[in-house]
């Protein structure tokens, strides 16, 4: 057990360093310092750059620091499970609606939602640009073994390409080399599928604020089935007594109200508006 | 190559300009790294002299795994301490996931082993050198360690700085503990990584140029200040 | 002169060591007494090192004893602390001239923390080291690292203190300085056991004399007759300055 013995010193001493050199007391910090809340949420959120818009806003509102760990959804959730977010903020309606079920989390509310794009290079060997049908366009991808790139993170992203390959009514694992699972979120995803020209899923906000483009661009877009929704949940404080309740409550709260929903609104890149609010469809 | 021409732009300006969220996150990584660093020193130091001189049943195989942790996968590191310090975890309670102090506890989980390893051996060729005199002298093995280490000091801050390197340049584990948050626990290599998933590759090469000057600096700083003090040492 | 406690006389029981199935120092018995200054000579592997060693208690005898007035005392910490040893190559600490001695001091441990930079400079000044003292240990020449050692060996005070070959290598003057070093240490009341390979340097030191061959002792006479009526034809060769195997 020397391993262990030495694991525990190095994590005492680490801890004691810490503290010497100044950084802020974890427990019981809450006191002396700003209040703030731990939200997990999407890459997609905080690399469209909603977050560095909204969460100011609210925090000038409230005084309470809102500090976002941005992971795929899968992810976000399992930090949720374990206690170690306040607030999850994702978008993958079937595993958030589970997530609740389970009595990880209380109260889902349906927040915004934005859409995702179907991207290739400008050649598009698959001959799928100006369509509206994004079940038929990946059709015609894997019938020309097109490369086509996926997330395959088990992100909310990668999830929604998942059912549109189900709603295909095909396997792209099945057909050869063409279908490439990155592992990776939607930035690392897009910088592969711009080195190899290969088609990709993405997320609306995530595309327009992503500089590597190289020679893609958006070819299918405006499928009802592209819809993507996202929702906000508490995490379940009977579960974790140490979740900020009334923090969390505050942040939520002030998302879906009529305040909130307009400063998603307000969020534009290039003139485009990125995310719709739709709070108002309340959901579970 | 104009994307590096563009990387280089971008280094200059976040330089020049002397961009505060730039300085805020430059701060943050050394202080954590630093902090890192000297707690395993703290540790890895005597562990390492001590492994050099100790003779005790099931001592090679400490060494072996010492040495094997030196490669020791960063999101690896993350992961533990993650679990470890997870409100589900053991040490949940304290709340420290997503704080620097949980980035100071996964480095020093991997730099300890670099430093102990280095250590040992630099103890151990001195010790061979040192055995005779020291026991003559009536030092027993214990006594002998901080006299083996202050001897051994110019060599020991190779050691130090090889630590200082894989801290100051690992992204995976600070990653997963810090979380990466915005003002809280976002550093040099967790920015450069968000950028590089943005797309933003000239700002995520600029930053890399930023952090390699910093990590130049402190190399240079301890070149001088080790050669002054070698020559004053003898 | 020698009005303390001494652990000397210094016996030796059929004293053996063998390593790798090799017996390199040969069931040696031998009483060493407290006055007069002994070298060991021999020819090239013959064994001294080793015997000042096994002597020192740096290494455990294979068989055989070594005993310090009368009693076994391999491992004790009281009378290793009376003994104190000059290498051939002596290892010098990186840290001053000074500092060297007040460590061996505090690992003695017979003086106070204030008593032991006086007792230092004495030393230093007894070897002609004293504007030296606060220069790093490394960067002194060759002889005067060796006689910095031979001062940090001195300000124990020892009851014993044994020197290996502690001109090697040094010129003819740096050799004058430390052999006067090692009478005034003798004059103080420490005994010498050395060995040299110098033989010039046994006449003008050795008043007795242990001669080993190939790890046996062949002659242990006083040094007058050693050098005038070697006993043994090994030792009449090496005093030839034949090769002898």
């Amino acid at each position: 057990m020397r391993l262990f013995e030495t694991t525990r010193r190095a994590v005492m001493a680490a801890a004691m360093g810490a503290a010497i050199w100044g950084f802020a007391a974890p427990a019981g910090a809450q006191t002396t310092e700003k209040p703030f809340i731990t939200v997990a949420s999407t890459t997609s959120t905080e690399q469209s750059g909603l977050f560095k818009h909204l969460l100011p806003q609210f925090t000038e509102k409230t005084g309470i620091e809102v500090r976002v760990v941005a992971v795929g959804t899968g992810q976000a959730l399992k930090i949720g499970e374990r206690g170690d977010a306040d607030v999850v903020f994702v978008h993958a309606r079937s595993a958030e609606e589970d997530f609740v079920a389970k009595g990880f989390g209380v109260g889902r509310s349906d927040v915004m939602y934005n859409d995702f794009v179907l991207v290739g290079p400008k050649s598009d060997p698959a001959g799928v640009k100006g369509s509206r049908d994004a079940v038929k366009a990946l059709q015609a991808i894997a019938g020309k073994k097109a490369p086509f790139v996926s997330r395959g993170d088990d992100s909310g992203t990668h999830k929604a390409e998942l059912d549109l390959w189900k709603l295909a009514a095909l396997d792209p694992k099945a057909g050869g080399n063409w279908y490439r699972e990155t592992g990776s979120g939607m930035g690392p995803a897009l910088n592969t599928a711009a080195g190899m020209d290969a088609y990709i899923l993405a997320d609306r906000g995530t595309w327009l604020s992503f500089k590597n483009r190289g020679d893609l661009a958006i070819l299918v877009e405006g499928d009802d089935r592209l819809f993507n929704q996202y929702g906000i949940i508490l995490v379940n404080p009977a579960r974790h007594a140490h979740v900020k309740e009334k923090e969390a409550r505050a942040f939520i709260d002030w998302v879906i109200s009529p305040e909130g929903q307009a400063a998603i609104a307000s969020y534009r890149i290039e003139g485009e508006q990125l995310f719709f609010p739709n709070a108002s469809k309340k959901g579970a | 190559m104009q994307g590096f021409d563009e990387a280089l732009a971008a280094a200059w300006r976040l330089i020049v300009t002397g961009d505060t969220a730039l300085v805020e996150i430059a701060a943050l990584s050394l202080k954590v790294s630093l902090t890192a660093v000297f707690c395993a020193a703290l540790i890895g130091l005597p562990l390492g002299a001590a492994l050099a001189l100790a003779r005790f049943p099931g001592r090679g195989a400490v060494i072996v795994v010492i040495n094997a942790l030196m490669g020791l996968p960063p999101v690896v590191a993350g992961l533990l301490v993650y679990l470890l310090l997870s409100r589900a975890g053991p040490l949940g309670p304290y709340g420290l996931l997503f704080t620097p102090t949980a980035m100071v506890i996964a480095q020093t989980l991997l730099v300890t082993p670099i430093i102990a390893a280095l250590t040992r051996q630099v103890v151990a060729d001195l010790w061979t050198e040192y055995s005779e005199q020291l026991t003559s002298l009536g030092a027993g093995r214990l006594r002998a360690v901080p006299t083996l280490l202050w001897d051994a000091r110019f060599s020991l801050v190779t050691a130090i700085l090889a630590g200082l390197g894989r801290a100051m340049a690992e992204v995976g584990a600070i990653l997963v503990v810090g979380g990466n948050i915005d003002g809280v626990t976002r550093t040099m290599t967790t920015a450069i990584a968000l950028e590089t998933s943005k797309g933003d590759l000239p700002l995520a090469l600029g930053l890399g140029i930023v952090l390699l000057v910093i990590v130049l600096v402190i190399n240079a700083a301890a070149h001088l200040f080790g050669a002054t003090a070698r020559r004053a040492a003898g | 002169m020698h009005a303390r406690a001494t652990i000397l006389p210094l016996t030796l029981d059929r004293l053996t060591y063998a390593r790798g199935g090799e017996t390199l120092i040969d069931g040696i018995s031998a009483t060493i007494g407290p006055s007069s200054r002994t070298v060991v000579l021999g020819p090239n592997g013959a064994g001294k090192s080793l015997l000042l060693r096994l002597c020192h208690g740096l290494i455990a005898p294979t068989n055989g004893a070594v005993r310090w007035a009368g009693a076994d005392a391999f491992g004790r910490q009281d009378v290793a602390r009376r003994q104190a040893m000059v290498f051939q190559r002596p290892v010098l600490l990186r840290r001053s001239a000074l500092a060297n001695i007040t460590y061996a001091l505090s690992l003695q441990g017979r003086l106070g923390r204030s008593e032991r930079p006086a007792r230092a400079r004495d030393a230093l000044a007894s070897v002609g080291l004293a504007h030296v003292a606060e220069r790093p240990a490394r960067v002194l020449s060759g002889g005067e690292q060796q006689r910095l050692a031979i001062a940090r060996a001195a300000a124990l005070k020892p009851d014993v203190l044994f020197l290996d070959e502690p001109t090697a290598s040094l010129d003819p003057g740096a050799c004058r300085a430390i052999e006067d070093a090692i009478r005034a240490i003798d004059a103080a009341g420490t005994k010498i056991i050395m060995t040299t390979h110098d033989l010039g340097q046994a006449r003008r030191l050795a008043d007795e004399v242990l001669f080993l061959c190939r790890g046996r002792l062949m002659e242990h006479t006083p040094a007058g007759e050693f050098f005038e009526r070697p006993r043994t034809p090994q030792a009449a060769a090496f005093l030839r300055g034949d090769i002898v195997g």
